[in-house]
């Protein structure tokens, strides 16, 4: 095979790759939105126990990492800011690296590696053991009988996970920006309200939401196409992590790309 | 490759009498074909055997009649209805009505077993909690399982696991029952427990019933009729005395269990599953 048919062939299986987590996506959505109002309820219970598993368990692992980050990104920024003699913008440049990246970017990379490669196991094992195949044969859609609770489990905990990440990353900057740059609690506080605007704050939301969306796709995907014997759940699960971070990273340059070239001149 | 064009309106729809009416059917599995053009019927109330040694295609005729597989030629006929051609909406319909036993059981792993019958009827049907809890003890009874509701899974046994299956299989009263290697893995005595319970089955429902099995003893004790599959085409169907009789060399061989000569090759196995001359080699 030639140098270009490879190329071909490569991006002809990208695109219908992306195309089966659009396809998936779309499933779920409708799952999620639009049966309900036609008879077909979702399985709220299943939704819930998601949720606390995709959202509310998470919350420990990402306090501590959004933090971390947070003091790591104040450590780093006063390296440069020192040297112009600018400490006090310390507290503005955490705030806005935050809420607009690194909250939403490490909130993903959390969530995929508890919920992202959690849902290819799961899918995954069903898989080997024959339950999607008898879902369906008892007319029972897996998409939307697996893929829709956790679909509307994520996109609703991926906000509230980042937005949360956000202000412990704030905290996390705080302590840098109290103990080493002559900040109040108080002062720096205000220094991050004055910095953000809510354009900050709303583009990481979007971003979560549509990181949220990538990682159930991929990883739901990835456990559908699990082959047989349970050694291929493992590679599933793996696969699912690799290809969710690719994803997210991509989805994250392009609504980083819209956001700027939208954004009004300040 | 495209799939062939399967007619809805057939020049003959399936005969009401047959439950099952399946003709000239054709599977493929990308470029290679596992069932050539198989025909059978099975009349309502009767129980249907389909044998077979591995690889030839009978747990693919299975997963097509349930509609896990689409056939690239032919028509399934279910109780009159062009199962093949079918929208999604008209095929979860009669889905509804048919029940599926799978081979490793297949119950939902983080269900209990009671929420593993109740799934269908908590789905499909407006029965509320306590009526789905009655009919869940019921099913459960008419397999042996009393009192076994609150069990995972995973708590039970080999043969308890194809029993609780068979309990999911009957929530939804179906009328037709499908069974996959019911005695699979199980030893002599359970697997016996098995036939027992789809031949009592068979007498209180008069559903019909159609097994795949690999397992003689237990083919003969619940067939009416049976048919042997090899290399994707039917090679003998009848009564359970007719088949005994048959005396053409492949059904012998798989009745008086002759062992295959053994298989060397690569290219040998291939055509084994195919039945097609070998592909090329690169």
């Amino acid at each position: 095979m030639s140098f270009t048919e490879h190329i071909g062939e490569a991006t002809i299986g990208g695109l219908a790759y992306v195309g089966s987590l659009a396809r998936l996506a779309g499933g779920a959505a409708r799952a999620v939105f639009i049966e309900p109002f036609r008879g077909r309820p979702l399985r709220w219970t299943r939704a819930i126990h998601q949720a606390m598993s995709v959202g509310v368990e998470a919350i420990p692992i990402v306090s501590l990492i959004a933090f971390f980050v947070g003091l790591i990104l104040a450590l780093q920024g006063a390296y440069e800011l020192r040297q112009l003699g600018a400490m006090q913008l310390v507290a503005s440049a955490v705030a806005i690296s935050m809420t607009r990246e690194l909250g939403p970017l490490m909130t993903a990379i959390m969530v995929i590696g508890r919920s992202g490669s959690a849902f290819a196991a799961e899918i995954g094992t069903m898989k080997v053991n024959e339950e999607i195949d008898a879902l369906e044969t008892m007319a029972l859609e897996p998409v939307r009988f697996l893929v829709a609770p956790k679909f509307l489990a994520m996109i609703l905990m991926m906000p509230c996970l980042t937005t949360w990440a956000d202000f412990m990353g704030v905290l996390g900057g705080g302590l840098f920006g109290v103990s080493n740059a002559g900040f109040t609690w108080g002062t720096y506080f205000h220094a991050t309200l004055d910095a953000l605007v809510q354009r900050d704050i709303i583009s990481g939301l979007i971003k979560s939401v549509m990181f949220g969306l990538v990682i159930t796709a991929v990883g739901c995907r990835e456990g559908f196409s699990t082959g047989l014997g349970s050694e291929q759940v493992g590679r599933s699960t793996t696969s699912a992590v690799v290809k969710s971070i690719f994803f997210v990273i991509a989805v994250d340059l392009v609504f980083t790309a819209l956001f700027y070239f939208t954004a009004p001149l300040k | 490759m495209p799939a062939q064009p399967i007619s809805k309106e057939s020049t003959r729809g399936g005969s009401a009498d047959n439950a099952i009416e399946v003709r000239n059917l054709h599977v493929r599995y990308g470029t290679r074909e596992i069932l050539h053009g198989v025909n059978f019927e099975v009349p309502s109330g009767e129980t249907l055997v389909i044998m077979g040694g591995s690889g030839c295609g009978k747990s693919t005729l299975l997963r097509t009649l349930v509609g896990l597989e689409r056939p690239s030629e032919g028509e399934i006929w279910i109780h009159g209805k062009n199962f093949a051609g079918m929208s999604g909406a008209e095929r979860d319909e009669l889905r509804k009505k048919m029940g599926m036993s799978f081979q490793s059981g297949a119950l939902f792993g983080s269900m209990t077993v009671g929420e593993n019958v109740a799934l269908p009827l908590r789905e499909h049907t407006p029965l509320d909690e306590s009526t789905i809890d009655i009919v869940v003890r019921l099913k459960l009874d008419q397999v042996g399982l009393s009192g076994f509701e609150n069990y995972m899974p995973a708590q039970l046994s080999g043969g308890m696991k194809k029993r609780a299956a068979i309990a999911r299989a009957l929530a939804m009263d179906p009328e037709i029952l499908f069974f996959d290697e019911p005695s699979a893995g199980l030893d002599p005595i359970i697997a016996a427990g098995i036939d027992e319970l789809i031949l009592k089955l068979k007498k209180a429902f008069r559903i019909t019933i159609l097994v795949v099995t690999h397992e003689l003893a237990s083919a003969f004790l619940i067939a009416d009729r049976m048919i042997l599959l090899d290399k994707g085409v039917v090679v003998a169907k009848g009564t359970p005395d007719e088949v005994r009789q048959n005396n053409a060399p492949r059904v012998r061989q798989f009745l008086d269990r002759v062992a295959e000569p053994e298989l060397a090759a690569e290219i040998d196995y291939l055509q084994m599953l195919t039945g097609e001359d070998p592909p090329q080699r690169r």
